[in-house]
């Protein structure tokens, strides 16, 4: 049970490609692994402690102001993640800039406390959360590894393509490292998605009609 | 003042070089309607809400922005997200109970959308963005209305693109979110053609 919580949210309830949460970030973050692995930390830190405290304090928060309870919480622990990092890995906030505050807006952040841990005890809750935020984590760092990759010929900053400057054969290509990439990347990845898991493409909303053979003589 | 105005809407064009607001901008771009809906209800919250944030930054969170009460050493700048997201939406909500009082037409036109801005990136991103590049509030007045538009014109353009796709004949898989990314993929190079031009 509490293994399908956390194997779930990888690939079939995915958050980001399945339900299209958190987007803005996980796009934003994406040009070298190292910047997308620390959002990913501190994006799963902060959806399990929040679902947590939710959690624990569910009977008490009334039900008509939930959401400002709930972003209140959110952003009291962004706060402390986003003070953290600049406190013990300055250069890395100065390169994450606005978006480690972002985490307070995510979707993801507030769907699972609102979805799941409004309704449910502290502990699923938490590994429910910590699912959903190593789902995200995982389409972070694919896509990272992607960019970075065929962007700069680095993983992690460690030169894995020698670039032809430098006497390899490797062209690095700046269009990864540039916002259109991130799109299309993403783009492919739900395709591969849907095309492996069919019930999760969406239906047609107005569907083709089947083309008539031509009747020719 | 104009280059930061046409910068805001282009070249730093937040949903597509920012990817700011993306779960709207994905959520409500199905019919061209009602994304110029949200889009007009954006420029409206993006325009008062980043000028309000710049006077609360310049008067009371920022570093000695308190000097004028005799508390000059107090910088409360780590309480600005929790600032910002509470201004924002206590916004949205008073601009529901005017838009209701005195204007219905509108108010029935963008009244649902509001709620949605209250907790979106872009709003609370360009407040931001704001804060980390120090504008005065007159710039703060232009980049609000400028990010706002900016945002407008990406979703309208981007439905009125999904909503011909609808008739395009694509692999299954593809279909819908997928072909989604990738036309913002597309129009993301073609705003970003805008980088370097300066008015």
């Amino acid at each position: 049970m509490a293994l399908r919580q956390l194997s779930d949210p990888l690939i079939d309830k995915n958050p980001v490609a399945v339900h299209i949460l958190g987007i803005c970030s996980a796009l934003a973050v994406t040009t070298s692994m190292s910047t997308a692995l620390t959002m990913s930390v501190a994006l799963t830190v902060v959806v399990t402690l929040s679902a947590g405290i939710i959690s624990a304090i569910r009977a008490h928060i009334p039900g008509q102001i939930r959401i400002i309870v709930q972003l209140t919480i959110i952003a009291s622990l962004v706060i402390v993640a986003d003070q953290l990092l600049q406190a013990f890995a300055w250069e890395m906030s100065q390169r994450l800039t606005v978006f480690v505050s972002l985490i307070a807006t995510n979707c993801i952040v507030l769907g699972r406390t609102e979805a799941y841990a409004m309704h449910n005890p502290p502990v699923p809750s938490m590994i429910d959360a910590f699912g959903n935020g190593l789902g995200y984590s995982l389409v972070l760092m694919v896509v990272a590894a992607i960019r970075e990759l065929l962007g700069a010929g680095t993983l992690f900053g460690a030169q894995v393509l020698i670039p032809q400057a430098e006497g390899g054969w490797f062209v690095p290509l700046r269009l990864m490292l540039l916002a259109p990439s991130a799109f299309i990347i993403l783009g492919l990845m739900v395709w591969a998605l849907h095309a492996a898991r069919p019930r999760l493409a969406e239906a047609r909303e107005f569907a083709l009609r089947e083309s008539e053979k031509e009747a020719r003589p | 003042m104009i280059d930061l105005f046409q910068r805001a809407i282009f070249a730093e064009n937040l949903a597509l070089s920012f990817f700011l607001g993306m779960c709207t901008f994905l959520a409500v771009s199905r019919r061209v309607e009602t994304a110029a809906g949200v889009g007009l209800s954006l420029i409206v919250v993006q325009g008062l809400s980043v000028p309000l944030n710049n006077l609360l930054y310049t008067w009371v969170l920022g570093p000695g922005a308190l000097a004028w009460a005799g508390l000059a050493g107090v910088d409360l700048g780590f309480l600005r997200l929790i600032t910002f997201i509470g201004i924002v939406a206590a916004m949205v909500q008073v601009l529901e109970m005017v838009l209701d009082r005195y204007a219905p037409k509108l108010y029935a036109a963008m009244g649902i959308y509001l709620p949605l801005l209250a907790i979106n990136c872009a709003i609370i991103g360009g407040s931001l963005f704001m804060v980390e590049r120090d504008y005065t509030f007159t710039q703060s007045v232009v980049y609000g209305l400028g990010t706002g538009i900016g945002w407008a014109l990406a979703i309208t353009a981007f439905a009125a693109i999904r909503e011909r796709l609808r008739y395009a004949d694509m692999p299954k898989g593809l279909e819908g979110l997928g072909a989604a990314f990738i036309v913002a993929g597309i129009m993301s190079m073609g705003f970003s053609a805008f980088v370097g031009v300066s008015l």
